[in-house]
């Protein structure tokens, strides 16, 4: 059980996180959504005590991170899987946690089989990893003292297909077990894939939250038509919103409703359903554009140099 | 899509929640490890022990018998092993921020100041090894230099200069461990160090051989001529005071600010 509460961080003139408040419940994979410089990475690094909040709290298992006696052993956390020493070899990386945390030498066999990783990788130099097996190997350093919570930012970047599906199972089955987690990724396919519920941030605010069902359930209505720009135009003459989603346009009027717009206007509707998520997508995308670099709204200066 | 159900139980409910903080002793255990556990680490331990025996070996072979002693070798083989052993406390501490381990680190023991505690146990040990082995390369020399030079062995050493000695390699690892904390960058930190211990007692010199004033005030404050008299047959209460002065101010007082710092900064 993960509670955020009001947190606050600021930089001087800079907020990168903004009165976020959210839970991450036990038996649910959370996920925490957002493009990057949102305010994830900051967010994630003050609940391990790795940054001091402005204002607000974050707490773990009802405790703050820094005061459990050996958090390792409670909260599995991956905040940078490409920061872990070049100079030591995957297997020593692990023992250096499992001795850290007092646990049998054992556990770095158990943890490097369970990521994946052969013996023969494990006696690599981490210098010479794939972003992939970083990832596995900051996982296993997660794994280590069979934690009753994981916290970990875009675990998903660098792994493969098959990569992504082995981390998802892994999730499923830690939370299914009555384990929380808490994953952050910049990507809204990955969330969907993978978590229960989702709390999506931008510019350090937390903009939509709830379970993934909720969010995805029906924004509206997609309209697809061989005169897409008519369809837009009598739908909006009908008094609805209307947003142009590639060769479709989105509506915020229910699919009987659009569908008699149409009907009235002798438009020709190739395709007419209840939109699945393009809510959530739409708010995310204008998220996305709203920093990206070559986005047409530029990003607010602020933004730049803000923790990822 | 999954169904989700209520978990029975959480998640290790049913294991008693840890209730001992790491122990320093199992920490150091651990910041010992990782000293050596690199490339960079293992390398650098290595060559401190290989200009012990190599200068050892050199000045047996070059030197003049007559100039062979005890003390003398010692002192020789001492320079430039202190000089590269520090750089051991350099790294132990830089290398977390400059390889970013030190997400990991703090993520494992969030209580900051215990990290530092267990980081320097081991480099004292290490201080203290490395001097031992000082003595040791001293010793052979001695014999072998005896033996060969066809000169008499000379010990000319006393306890009281051993046990100086000693504190002097202390030093030097504190030296280098001050601006490992104070600097946190692995290249930043270990230019300062060879700028502070090669280039600022050349240029305290030649302050005092121009400004008189400072000839005079010098010694109190420039922290590697005074921590030499260390090396000194014996050693007066005035020049004590000097190094507990220059060690104030090279030392304590970088250190103080630099912990101040590390405690609070944001890891990244």
């Amino acid at each position: 059980m993960i509670t955020i509460t009001s947190l606050t961080k600021r930089y001087g003139p800079f907020t990168a996180v903004d009165e976020v408040s959210f839970t991450a419940a036990a038996g649910r994979v959370t996920g925490f959504l957002g493009p990057n410089g949102a305010g994830k990475s900051t967010t994630l690094r003050v609940l391990a005590g790795l940054a001091a909040p402005t204002s607000g709290s974050a707490t773990v298992l009802g405790a703050r991170y820094a005061d459990l006696p050996n958090p390792g052993l409670e909260v599995g956390v991956l905040l940078d899987a490409s920061a872990q020493h070049g100079g030591r070899t995957g297997r020593e990386t692990l023992v250096l946690a499992q001795r850290t945390m007092g646990l049998p030498a054992a556990r770095v066999d158990e943890s490097l089989e369970l990521v994946g990783l052969t013996p023969a990788e494990a006696r690599r130099r981490v210098r010479d990893y794939s972003l992939g097996m970083r990832q596995r190997l900051g996982i296993a350093t997660a794994l280590l003292g069979d934690p009753r919570v994981l916290v970990l930012d875009e675990p998903a970047n660098g792994l493969d297909p098959a990569g992504i599906r082995w981390m998802r199972d892994l999730l499923r089955t830690f939370a299914d077990d009555g384990g929380t987690v808490l994953l952050s990724s910049h990507l809204l396919a990955e969330i969907e894939m993978i978590a229960d519920d989702i709390v999506m941030i931008g510019s350090g605010r937390v903009v939509a939250q709830g379970t993934k069902d909720e969010l995805l359930r029906g924004a509206g209505t997609l309209v697809r038509a061989d005169d897409v720009v008519a369809a837009g135009a009598a739908l909006a003459a009908a008094g609805h919103q209307v947003t142009p989603s590639g060769d479709a346009v989105l509506t915020d009027a229910d699919p009987a409703t659009a569908g008699r717009v149409m009907f009235a206007a002798g438009l020709p509707v190739t395709e007419l359903r209840a939109s699945d998520g393009a809510g959530l997508e739409d708010m995310f995308l204008e998220l996305t554009a709203a920093t990206a670099r070559d986005a047409s709204s530029p990003a607010t200066p602020a933004m730049t140099g803000a923790a990822a | 899509m999954t169904a989700v159900t209520a978990p029975a139980a959480p998640r290790g409910a049913s294991r008693p929640r840890p209730t001992v903080p790491v122990p320093l002793g199992r920490l150091a255990g651990v910041e010992l490890r990782k000293i050596f556990d690199t490339r960079s680490g293992l390398w650098l331990a290595v060559s401190v022990a290989v200009v012990a025996v190599g200068s050892a070996a050199l000045l047996v072979a070059l030197e003049s018998p007559e100039s062979f002693s005890y003390q003398f070798f010692v002192h020789s083989i001492d320079y430039p092993v202190h000089l590269l052993m520090p750089m051991l406390g350099v790294l132990a501490v830089t290398s977390e921020w400059s390889q970013r381990g030190a997400l990991t680190t703090f993520a494992l023991v969030p209580r900051r100041g215990r990290v530092l505690a267990a980081k320097a146990l081991p480099l004292a040990g290490v201080a203290v090894a490395t001097m031992l082995l000082t003595f040791a390369c001293g010793v052979v020399a001695t014999l072998v230099g005896a033996a060969t030079g066809g000169v008499d062995a000379v010990w000319d050493m006393s306890l009281d200069e051993h046990l100086r000695m000693l504190a002097f390699s202390l030093l030097s690892m504190a030296v280098g461990f001050v601006v490992g904390v104070v600097l946190r960058s692995s290249p930043a930190a270990l230019v300062a160090y060879l700028l502070f211990v090669l280039v600022v007692p050349s240029l305290s010199s030649a302050l005092a051989a121009s400004l008189d004033w400072y000839r005079d005030a010098g010694p109190w404050v420039e922290l590697t001529s005074a921590q030499y008299e260390l090396y000194g047959d014996v050693m007066t209460a005035e020049q004590w005071a000097q190094l507990g002065t220059a060690s104030l101010l090279w030392l304590v007082l970088p250190f103080v600010l630099g912990v101040r710092r590390l405690l609070r900064v944001e890891i990244r």
